[in-house]
């Protein structure tokens, strides 16, 4: 059976490049290495997939040439004085590339999907500057880890396994073993408990006090790992220590972790919910390792304070490199995220946001952020490609996207596709197209085709060409 | 009709990301995203069981939301909702200039609803997206 290998998977910002899958007829049957999600992703994708282009007429979403909806589209962008031209975290680079040139040339404005994820991350690396590396530098060397604001076991499912503390690397190894016997130390603890007090009819055992204390884990010289977050997450789960925050208040905890390692003294009992021994304790474990890095994800770029928390949170790990090495990297959500901000920087100068209404590249997150416009109601059309932001986005910004002439790129059908005048079902990239992808740590790697599309499917990269051939041909017959 | 004010989170979890490879559109798309995990004792609070629907509201909306005990508790007075069409309705859209919404740490109250019942999919957009 033809087995496919060191395909790189189109889910996440991980980026996994070693699943192998396996085709049998121009259809996956197997997937092997990936996580939960990636494996739906390779193994479901084709049954709720279109393949007809879509025009609404009279009100409904009717079947049409691909024709007509190319010309549909580039009659809409033309007609539009300030069109959105949004998405592109979860389609090539090459195609982005092709969006930049349809956004220039109709005057719009061209936004990726980090504006509603890591768009503060990249204002306060703008403001502040950012220590970071790749992740196989971390694989092989860091020996503290600490997850704040984000959840890998639920978003990126094999980050902890492929790159930080359950990876094996050349001079740190992992700590599977010990998590496992760990958890069977719990686990038989518990079985014990039950079994005595079902045989005596009676709680012999105090429910134990939550200890504050760090385990003896912390202390030791191989790999730890810490989260921080306002729930006990499952990353918590699998953590050394788990350090829970109250919500909205991790800038303070932040300051307060900036304070300890400057040797200064903090004047309250508890930062954000947490006494200040316990940090303390923390920032001991942090001065005493011999690499750190911090991830973070939307816990804090989405809670109070947004970049001035990542301002924070670089200014501490810029801090700690006074007294060891210690880095920093966002969590990045979807697979091609980085490689939009890539693209975007490269061919205007700006990383999202970027406004050609003028003729020239504007970059003002604030105003010339997709949901700002939104909200302030100022767009009258709008191309989507490759995302859901009917789903995603805040109800006010939604409806006044759904409001106006709408297209929408798409493999699959989503809320969005539904609500829109013209659909083009196009072909998944690193399943049905190739191109090229920026994991988190902003390493580039290829996406593989894997399996024929089906027939009259075109890639992004070729429905945006033709768009923009129709927008130039129409425009120059208009003038 | 008891209260109980909390704040809410929303984010991602593994049901809602495989949820949404297998369609949007499908049933266990929304099985896994039209859910709130909320603290035992909180629902204790609420005079509610588990799987009973709850209304959730903020100042930008109210949504009705299948109720599920948190795996992730204790965190008292945090309701967590995964991303999803469900959630975007009670979510603050101000930016304060950064281009980004606030989808967490939202100040909401939420109260039992077992007369109502949870939109589908196109229920929802029908009634908060429709077009003219």
């Amino acid at each position: 059976m033809p087995v496919v290998s060191q395909v790189t998977c189109p889910v996440c910002g991980s980026f996994c490049d070693d699943i192998e899958v396996i085709v049998k007829n121009n259809v996956i049957t197997d997937v092997r290495n990936a996580c939960a999600i990636g494996a739906a992703k390779f193994l479901d994708y084709a049954n709720h997939r279109s393949v007809k282009p879509l025009v609404r007429k009279n009100g409904e979403l009717v079947e049409a040439s691909l024709d007509e909806a190319i010309r549909k589209s580039a009659e809409i962008l033309i007609d539009a004085t300030y069109p959105i031209l949004y998405g592109w975290s979860s389609t090539s680079c090459e195609a982005i590339r092709v969006g930049l040139e349809l956004a220039e040339e109709v005057g719009g404005v061209i936004d990726n999907t980090s504006t509603i994820c890591h768009g503060p991350s990249i204002l306060s690396i703008q403001d502040v500057g950012i220590s970071s590396c790749t992740l196989g530098q971390l694989r092989h060397r860091a020996d503290l880890i600490v997850y704040w604001g984000c959840n890998p076991w639920s978003s990126h499912p094999r980050h902890v396994e492929r790159y930080t503390t359950f990876s094996n690397g050349r001079f740190q190894k992992s700590t599977w073993r010990a998590y496992v016997s760990r958890l069977g130390g719990i686990l038989s603890k518990k079985r014990l408990r039950r079994a005595v007090n079902l045989v005596l009819r009676r709680d012999v055992f105090a429910t134990p006090e939550i200890s504050r204390e760090l385990p003896y884990t912390m202390f030791k010289k191989k790999r730890k790992m810490v989260v921080v977050d306002v729930r006990k997450t499952h990353s918590a789960d699998v953590a050394d220590y788990f350090l829970q925050v109250e919500p909205n208040k991790d800038y303070e905890l932040l300051q307060a972790f900036r304070m300890l390692i400057a040797d200064e003294e903090l004047d309250v009992d508890r930062v954000a919910g947490v006494p200040v021994e316990t940090l303390d304790e923390i920032a001991d474990v942090m001065i005493g390792c011999k690499l750190g890095v911090i991830f973070f994800g939307l816990g804090l770029t989405m809670t109070e304070g947004k970049l001035r928390n990542i301002d924070a949170a670089i200014s501490l790990v810029r801090d700690l490199n006074r007294r060891t090495k210690f880095l920093i990297m966002p969590m990045r959500g979807h697979f091609n995220v980085a490689g939009a901000n890539v693209v975007f920087t490269w061919q205007t100068g700006y990383p999202f946001a970027v406004d050609f209404s003028q003729g020239y590249p504007q970059y003002n997150p604030g105003e010339t952020s997709v949901i700002d416009i939104l909200c302030r109601d100022e767009t009258d059309a709008a191309l989507v490609v490759a995302s859901d932001p009917v789903a995603h986005f805040p109800k006010k910004a939604a409806q006044n996207l759904v409001k106006n002439p709408l297209i929408v790129i798409d493999p699959q059908t989503t809320p969005t596709s539904l609500m829109a005048d013209v659909v083009f079902p196009s072909t998944f990239v690193g399943i049905e197209t190739e191109g090229t992808a920026y994991r988190m740590d902003h390493v580039p790697l290829p996406l593989k085709k894997i399996v024929e599309p089906p027939s009259n499917c075109l890639s992004d990269v070729e429905i945006l060409q033709r768009i923009l051939h129709e927008v130039r041909r129409l425009g120059s017959k208009r003038k | 009709m008891p209260k109980l004010k909390v704040s809410l989170l929303t984010g991602r979890t593994v049901d809602q990301g495989v949820g949404k490879e297998h369609g949007k559109l499908s049933e266990e798309y929304q099985e896994s995203v039209a859910i709130c995990h909320m603290d035992p004792e909180d629902i204790k609070s609420l005079g509610i069981r588990e799987n009973e629907n709850v209304k959730i509201i903020t100042n930008f909306g109210s949504v009705v939301l299948r109720l599920v005990k948190s795996p992730t508790a204790p965190h008292p007075k945090i309701v967590f909702i995964p991303y999803g069409p469900w959630a975007s309705l009670v979510m603050n859209p101000e930016t304060h200039g950064t281009g980004m919404p606030s989808l967490k740490g939202i100040p909401a109250e939420i109260e039992p609803a077992l007369e109502e019942r949870v939109s589908s999919m196109l229920d929802l957009l029908e009634e908060h997206y429709k077009r003219e």
